[in-house]
């Protein structure tokens, strides 16, 4: 197993004061909160640093944990705690005081975590079921889909871990890949619903459901604001003050022709009605008007516009001055 | 580490699901009612209808801000106006993230070269 430098996971020195290590945890706990950091590996440093603190905060295991680190030689991956570890600590059972043992890593458990129990395993402590019945826990799970996913409904896979207790009340890791349908309309932010696929119950209670998460990737055409999705679309500037047809790919994937109102000026947005992500309230398909102007560099142009720049009175900036 | 492979599982969208009363929701989360009246008083989470707490009928969307409001005690020990205050600025920012994405797609796309 490998050796956990908890001190360096909480940023201390080894001679930290329990106010300091208390300190420590407390602010890297708010930062890597999986409810409040965005970060990937968020979860996993949460429980790094909760894991850190639990032996670090009881004098006991940090004197135990200290003498450890003596011994210990850097860069060595098949570590084995002393053979008088057992001897001079006893941690039978009580190594964990908060959260749920399969939170901790197997460096913890076997330090900390009770193997003398029960064959190298441990039990559930968290204290359900325990003779009585209750329904399993609910268990989360993010999924990142495209938008034709939720444009046509598609099917994804999913791979779940989620804590489960076996025959033996041992808590183990289950990882399960589940094909799960996408509902056509979702938006970002929502979640999907799977009845009774989280944890099961405890004491033949029903099993909790799991609840995915879901985000869209990012696409490289359109952007999407609830159920609502648009598009840039550029146009020649007599385009936009004349007026005309115009095809504009729709998120479907066909082709419409879309009527530009004479006088459009940039950034001017055509509403197409119920084309956006479907559903009950289904989203509308917007088409954001971008003027592109033709380079200088052609002679008619300069010529076109040198002309227009004569004859034309206007004054974009009348309301300045 | 066991893989199991099932059969394609249909859900159903959290948000449009049938709603809840106080029993369900408190059942869901594994948390007693005096919590979850607490988190509506906060305003952390509000009953679509129901005048009276016997009434309330609540979105299945709340059961994920009660769970987030439930490990942000157990975890970080706020407190519940702490919890409410935190929730909504969290809020705000995936907001702010959202359109900041959606301004940043929209000038990336609006000169594609």
């Amino acid at each position: 197993m490998e050796y956990k430098d908890y001190y360096d996971i909480l940023g201390l020195k080894k001679e930290a004061s329990q106010d300091e290590i208390k300190r420590a945890y407390r602010s890297l706990a708010r930062k890597y909160h999986p409810d409040v950091s965005k970060e990937d590996e968020a979860e996993t440093k949460f429980k790094e640093v909760g894991e850190a603190y639990e032996v670090l905060k009881d004098p006991e295991k940090r004197e135990a944990y200290d003498q450890l680190g003596s011994n210990w030689q850097g860069g060595q991956d098949g570590f084995q705690p002393p053979p008088d570890w057992e001897q001079n600590f006893d941690f039978g059972k009580g190594g964990y005081t908060q959260g749920n043992s399969q939170d901790y890593s197997s460096f913890f458990e076997d330090l900390f975590g009770g193997r003398h129990s029960g064959g190298g395993q441990y039990t559930n402590q968290g204290g359900q079921g325990r003779g009585f019945q209750s329904k399993g826990e609910n268990v989360r799970a993010k999924i990142m889909i495209d938008l034709e996913d939720s444009l046509n409904g598609s099917q994804q896979s999913v791979k779940i871990s989620s804590p489960e207790a076996n025959a033996q009340g041992q808590v183990v890791n289950r990882e399960k890949t589940l094909s799960i349908k996408i509902p056509k309309g979702i938006k970002e932010g929502q979640s999907i619903r799977l009845s009774k696929q989280g944890s099961p119950g405890y004491g033949g209670g029903e099993a909790g459901d799991l609840l995915i998460e879901v985000a869209f990737n990012t696409h490289p055409l359109y952007s999407i604001i609830e159920k609502d999705i648009s598009l840039n679309v550029p146009v020649a500037p007599w385009e936009a003050t004349l007026g005309g047809t115009i095809q504009v790919p729709t998120p479907d994937g066909k082709k419409v022709d879309m009527k530009v109102p004479p006088d459009s000026q940039h950034g001017r947005k055509l509403r197409l009605k119920g084309r956006g992500l479907p559903g009950k309230d289904a989203g509308d398909f917007y088409v954001v008007l971008q003027v592109m102007l033709p380079p200088s560099s052609d002679p008619k142009v300069k010529e076109y516009n040198e002309k227009m720049r004569d004859e034309i009175d206007f004054n974009p900036r009348s309301y300045f001055f | 580490m066991n893989t199991k492979i099932t059969d394609i599982v249909v859900g159903s969208i959290l948000e449009e699901g049938p709603t809840l009363n106080l029993a369900e929701l408190c059942q869901s989360c594994q948390t007693p009612a005096e919590f979850i009246i607490r988190l509506v008083d906060q305003g952390v989470i509000a009953p679509v209808e129901g005048a009276s707490t016997r009434q309330w009928q609540f979105h299945q969307s709340a059961q994920i801000r009660t769970y987030k409001a439930l490990r942000l005690r157990q975890d970080l020990g706020i407190n519940l106006s702490g919890i409410a205050l935190s929730l909504e600025l969290l809020d705000e920012i995936d907001t702010l993230k959202r359109e900041l994405n959606q301004l940043r797609h929209f000038t990336e796309t609006q000169f594609p070269d």
